[in-house]
């Protein structure tokens, strides 16, 4: 099984991200946003029964911004935000709003081109999970955490920016 | 100044440790060129044409003797004995070793200073007036703000990766603009409102590079307390929304004109709707605490212009000339507010060595509190000096060489680096401003000319802000041959405007040449002590482009085309 980082340790996944092609199973899986936005009919609502059964993931895709979503993203235990690549930062600004704005509290996970020097940035910005890229080394990963001790700015984690920290 | 406390101090030498620690793990192989790219870039390193080029943030500007002293000390010890400011007030060493970087970061982070973000497509060091704090038209003094703006925009998590490179400036004084800051994705223009409340007007979607822009306005009044919220809802914006399949069309100035100002400043209020109330909003005691570090030093009672001062002025030409050119009315009486120009003949404009900027922190300890700034131009400038002390200090200026009276003429110009040592260039750019700088030395006939802003930039991406020159001089590459396009026109003050390219470019042999027929042009053409942008905007491109391109040679390149 494949190894991620979940709550800042080592885990073992137990999602799957789905072709759109494919046939859904009970287990939990993940499907693109695409996916569920077309869904009519029966295809809907044999989703939704999967998603309130809690085994249904839904990631957002390159371009795919968090108000696609929006509130709806509650119902679901687990949303992936693709990185196409390290330097694509759209994530960033997923996760704050899916977290700050539309009350997301499930697994939230960056997946594509995740690497190490920016988990700290990710966890700050509402990541409780991480599918790094293949050939990165999750002993080190986890320790990717710690970078700085205080921050200036409010993250998800803390929405008091520093100058309300300070002593 | 600022003075970093216990928080400052930890997270920039946290900032030291990560970035060592980095380069370990890319000297280790651990680390792929591409993928360290955006890290060493986040500190300041680019990699040139023969070494890496370190550039060091010099926080809107300000620099104290100490931090001065530690910059040339990295000059000395790790580069040849030279450094150069850039045009957003900033430090360049242009040979330091890579694998020694981390080991300069940490000497820096022992005074204060760091290369946080100061390249790559993050936010950068905020830039504003070198006069801040010094003169009488300011509304207030602007650092606040900016350092504000710096603590806010440093590691700033949600925006380490945006669509492109990210330049705020902030300026305060109604009727100039020294910071250029409508040719910033940000611009923040500190105004009072109607009822008298100190607040913004804030600007989007200004740059240079290869779509030269100035920005619009977004908000007319933005209260004081909103700064940063605002400035999170329009990064958020464009972090979503900004082009990434296109480097050329990235800059917020393409979204900005994409969507219309309109549309863009709805999304902007909308985002902002839901951050103006939350934590981020700044506290009065933020405000105060971080306007504690900007308030006066302690000045004396002095008369405005005593004797000796006058004295001085009257006996010895040299020195009135060096006045009238580069010193500047400070808002205290009998002090003044003396700029020093870094445009030596035969040096690269903006250029200093190991031993003048020691000599510099010298100069700024005996007769400026300790404090320096840098200047958009690429000068130094020495904010609070006693009239009495004007002619002692422009003496031992002028042993060090920097007190050239040239500054606002022809001579001061901007120039990037250029050919001679950035990868990215089409063209070499000193050797332009070398050969203006020897041809144009004649004092008498600089002063006549009056001021002009002469800017050259040896590529498209505009680092010598060629498109706010009075005159600008870009380099092209015609087939693997150094060409020079010149344009007319550019402003950068109160009323920035991008220049309008002249014609054909030109060989490298010619721009003297043609540089001297524009300056005839406007000498023949001026009326009533009008100065070089007056009369181009009364006149017009036209006269300019006759003497430039006389009938036979243009209808013979027609025909060629």
């Amino acid at each position: 099984m494949t190894q991620i980082i979940l709550d800042k340790k080592i885990a073992t996944d137990d999602w799957n991200l789905v072709a759109d092609d494919m046939a859904l199973t009970a287990a939990k899986e993940v499907i693109n946003f695409s996916r569920w936005a077309a869904a009519i009919g029966v295809e809907k609502e044999a989703l939704i029964t999967k998603r309130d059964a809690g085994t249904l993931g839904i990631q957002l895709n390159a371009g795919d911004t968090a108000d696609l979503l929006a509130d709806e993203c509650q119902d679901f235990a687990l949303i992936n935000v693709e990185f196409p690549k390290f330097a694509d930062g759209r994530g960033y600004s997923a996760a704050r709003l899916l977290r700050e704005r539309y009350g997301f509290t499930g697994q939230l996970r960056s997946v594509g081109d995740v690497l190490f020097d920016q988990l700290f940035y990710m966890m700050r910005c509402g990541f409780n999970a991480m599918a790094m890229r293949a050939d990165q080394d999750l002993d080190l990963a986890v320790k990717g955490f710690e970078t700085f001790s205080a921050p200036y700015q409010a993250d998800v984690n803390d929405k008091r920016p520093l100058f309300r920290r300070r002593n | 100044m600022y003075v970093y406390d216990d928080y400052d101090q930890r997270l920039i030498n946290e900032r030291v440790a990560q970035f060592q620690d980095q380069m370990n793990r890319y000297l280790d192989g651990k680390i792929p060129e591409e993928e360290f790219l955006p890290l060493r870039l986040q500190n300041g390193i680019y990699v040139q044409r023969y070494a890496p080029m370190l550039r060091i943030a010099v926080p809107y500007g300000m620099m104290n003797s100490q931090q001065l002293r530690k910059m040339a000390e990295i000059a000395r010890d790790y580069d040849r004995g030279y450094a150069h400011f850039s045009t957003r007030q900033n430090l360049q060493y242009n040979w330091p070793k890579l694998e020694e970087c981390p080991e300069i970061l940490a000497e820096l982070a022992t005074v204060q200073m760091h290369a946080v973000q100061t390249s790559g497509n993050c936010i950068r060091n905020t830039t504003t007036d070198e006069y801040a704090g010094v003169i009488a038209e300011e509304l207030v003094d602007p650092r606040p703000y900016c350092e504000i703006i710096r603590q806010w925009s440093t590691f700033h998590p949600e925006f380490a990766f945006l669509p492109r490179k990210f330049k705020i400036a902030v300026n305060a004084v109604e009727d100039a603009d020294r910071a250029a800051t409508r040719m910033h994705d940000v611009g923040i223009q500190i105004v009072r409102n109607e009822a008298g409340e100190l607040g913004y007007r804030v600007y989007a979607g200004g740059g240079l590079g290869r779509t030269p822009i100035l920005s619009s306005v977004v908000r007319e009044f933005l209260p004081e307390e909103d700064l940063l919220t605002y400035l999170d809802a329009i990064i958020r914006v464009y972090n979503q929304f900004g082009r990434r399949d296109n480097k050329y069309k990235a800059r917020i100035k393409i979204l900005v004109k994409a969507l219309g100002v309109e549309r863009f400043s709805e999304l902007v209020e909308a985002e902002w709707e839901h951050l103006k109330d939350g934590d981020g909003k700044l506290p009065s005691e933020e405000l105060e605490r971080i306007k504690s570090h900007f308030t006066e030093p302690d000045y004396l009672a002095l008369e405005a212009d005593p004797a000796t001062y006058t004295d001085a002025l009257a006996s010895d030409k040299a020195f009135a000339r060096w006045v009238e050119r580069n010193v500047r009315t400070h808002k205290k009486s009998g002090y003044a507010v003396a700029t020093f120009a870094l445009k030596q003949k035969g040096t690269a404009p903006g250029d200093v060595t190991d031993s003048q900027i020691f000599a510099f922190a010298d100069l700024a300890d005996k007769y400026s509190f300790g404090e320096a700034r840098s200047t958009h131009q690429q000068n130094l400038v020495l904010a609070d000096v006693e009239q009495a002390k004007l002619y002692e200090l422009w003496q031992e200026a002028k042993v060090l060489g920097l007190a050239t009276p040239t500054l606002g003429l022809l001579t001061d110009m901007i120039c990037c680096p250029g050919g001679d040592f950035c990868a990215l260039a089409n063209a070499k750019s000193l050797p332009i401003a070398e050969a203006l700088q020897n041809a144009f030395d004649d004092l008498d006939y600089l002063h006549d000319l009056g001021e002009i802003d002469l800017n050259i930039s040896g590529c498209m991406n505009a680092c010598g802000h060629h498109h706010i020159g009075n005159i600008g001089i870009l380099g092209v590459d015609k087939k693997g041959e150094e060409f020079y396009q010149v344009s007319l026109g550019g402003a950068s003050g109160a009323d920035a405007a991008v220049g309008k390219i002249l014609g054909p470019s030109f060989a490298r042999n010619r721009m003297t040449d043609i540089i001297r027929i524009i300056l005839d042009v406007y000498v023949a053409q001026r009326i009533n002590g009008e100065n070089f942008i007056e009369t181009f905007r009364r006149v017009g491109m036209d006269p300019f482009k006759t003497a430039a391109y006389p009938a036979k040679e243009s209808s013979a390149k027609a025909t060629a085309k």
